[in-house]
């Protein structure tokens, strides 16, 4: 099902998304991939915050390549998702409602998304260049130092994602390889 | 004896690296066309059709393909009547792929140490293979390799007794595990033979090899069709989301290889398959 949603977005308008709907979204998203996990993680250990209020929001697994001039970013798909699971779980338990990337997660990462009502959506990967053109705004907000890895808040129009793991837990990868075990 | 100047390495190695993170080559674009013909789960097609939109955009925009624009992966085929001056070969390759990555607005994504993990920030050094070869010219390949692929690919030491049917298994299994993660469809290189790092240098080159070009050894030949059929019945499909074209092409490379040893590297690529080949 094609569905539009405006991000942030609150537990009540995650409920309303179902594993396989394609969704457009449009508003502010973070990007956050290996390093600034890290860092992230490490802030937490040691008992200091956040570099943006994590609550209800998207972080975009996702390190663009330089922005030609004019330009908002370059080419800005997703990266594989399960470089970030070891970390992702203390992020939803303090609010965060969604992630963009690709690939599978972890049993960890799934029971803290059911647990806290967030979504995992799967960008296209590899269609950087396209996903692109979505991408209306971008500023780096932390971490400046990491360069491609720095925190990066952006404006997105019409972005467009598939709901891979749903509030409740439906799995559209599993969904994919069971119907296929049934017909072998 | 004929003489190459270091700066025509340069140049040509910037000049490819641009272009193969822009534009594929003729061959994956067609591959990639007919699989958007072949693909009956909508939600695959959808994907295929995505990325047909992404090629044009790249092209456009003159952006790259995927902002994961790889680890620079140089094969050198050096003429052994080639004298090269002016500096040292493996110095001229970095610098082209350091000029390349700047100029192109590439992205810089490698670190100077597995562990220590500080970015170079100009994309080198490059992973340079060399073979000396007969003649006077130089075949320089570039295939800029991501990682998400690159992170998937394996290497099976198999016992001799479990033979072919072992070798298929251990393929298709890379394939399974692999599943969304490697950006299917994928290109998938296998080696078979040789040592442990024999068989993941075969892997690797048999990736450049043309989509739609078998080995020459009927036995191979056949193993590949097999494995592209059965890969394409995993119901994994594009981007993973389930459907039929999970890979466009399998390409396997052997060796002669010990008495008591079968190894096998299966080597993944995403859809972004890129190189690019220049003579000179």
């Amino acid at each position: 099902m094609e569905k539009h949603m405006k991000a942030p977005f609150d537990k009540e308008a995650a409920k309303e998304l179902r594993a396989g709907d394609y969704v457009y979204i449009t508003g502010t998203i973070y990007t956050a991939r290996d390093a600034a996990h890290k860092r992230m993680y490490e802030a937490l250990e040691q008992g200091r915050g956040l570099p943006f209020d994590i609550q209800d929001q998207i972080i975009y697994y996702m390190g663009p390549s330089p922005a030609r001039q004019g330009r908002p970013i370059g080419s800005a798909g997703p990266t594989t998702s399960s470089r970030m699971d070891k970390y992702t779980p203390a992020l939803l338990d303090l609010g965060l409602r969604g992630m963009i990337g690709k690939g599978k997660r972890s049993k960890e990462v799934k029971e803290a998304v059911t647990r806290n009502g967030a979504v995992y959506f799967a960008a296209v990967g590899g269609a950087g260049a396209l996903l692109s053109r979505s991408i209306v705004d971008s500023e780096v907000i932390a971490y400046d130092d990491l360069g491609t890895e720095a925190i990066r808040k952006l404006q997105v129009v019409d972005f467009p994602v598939i709901v891979v793991m749903d509030a409740e837990g439906e799995d559209l990868y599993e969904r994919v390889l069971n119907s296929c075990q049934e017909e072998t | 004896m004929r003489i190459v100047n270091v700066k025509d390495i340069t140049r040509n190695v910037k000049e490819m690296c641009i272009e193969a993170n822009y534009c594929l080559t003729d061959d994956m674009d067609q591959a990639l066309k007919q699989a958007v013909d072949s693909e009956s789960s909508l939600l695959g097609k959808q994907v295929l059709c995505q990325l047909q939109e992404n090629l044009k955009i790249a092209a456009e925009d003159q952006i790259p393909i995927c902002q994961d624009t790889g680890m620079a992966v140089i094969f050198l085929e050096v003429g052994q009547d080639v004298h090269v001056e002016g500096g040292l070969l493996a110095d001229a390759v970095n610098e082209g792929v350091r000029q390349g990555y700047q100029e192109g607005y590439l992205r810089k994504s490698v670190v100077d140490d597995p562990i220590i993990r500080k970015n170079t920030k100009d994309n080198t050094p490059a992973v340079i293979h060399y073979d000396i070869v007969k003649g006077d010219k130089i075949k320089i390949t570039v295939a800029p390799k991501g990682f998400g692929s690159e992170n998937m690919s394996r290497i099976f030491m198999l016992k001799p007794a479990e033979g072919l049917e072992g070798v298929k298994e251990a393929i298709l299994t890379a394939v399974r595990d692999a599943g969304p993660n490697a950006c299917p469809p994928v290109v998938v290189g296998v080696g078979i033979g040789g040592t442990f790092e024999k068989c993941a240098l075969l892997a690797k080159k048999a990736l450049v090899r043309p989509i739609g070009q078998h080995s020459d050894i009927p036995y191979v030949k056949e193993m590949e069709k097999e494995l592209l059929d059965q890969m394409n019945k995993t119901g994994i499909g594009p981007g993973g989301l389930g459907g039929r074209i999970t890979a466009l092409a399998v390409h396997v490379n052997t060796y002669p290889t010990h008495i008591a040893g079968l190894p096998v590297a299966v080597n993944i690529c995403c859809h972004v398959n890129r190189h690019c080949e220049r003579l000179i």
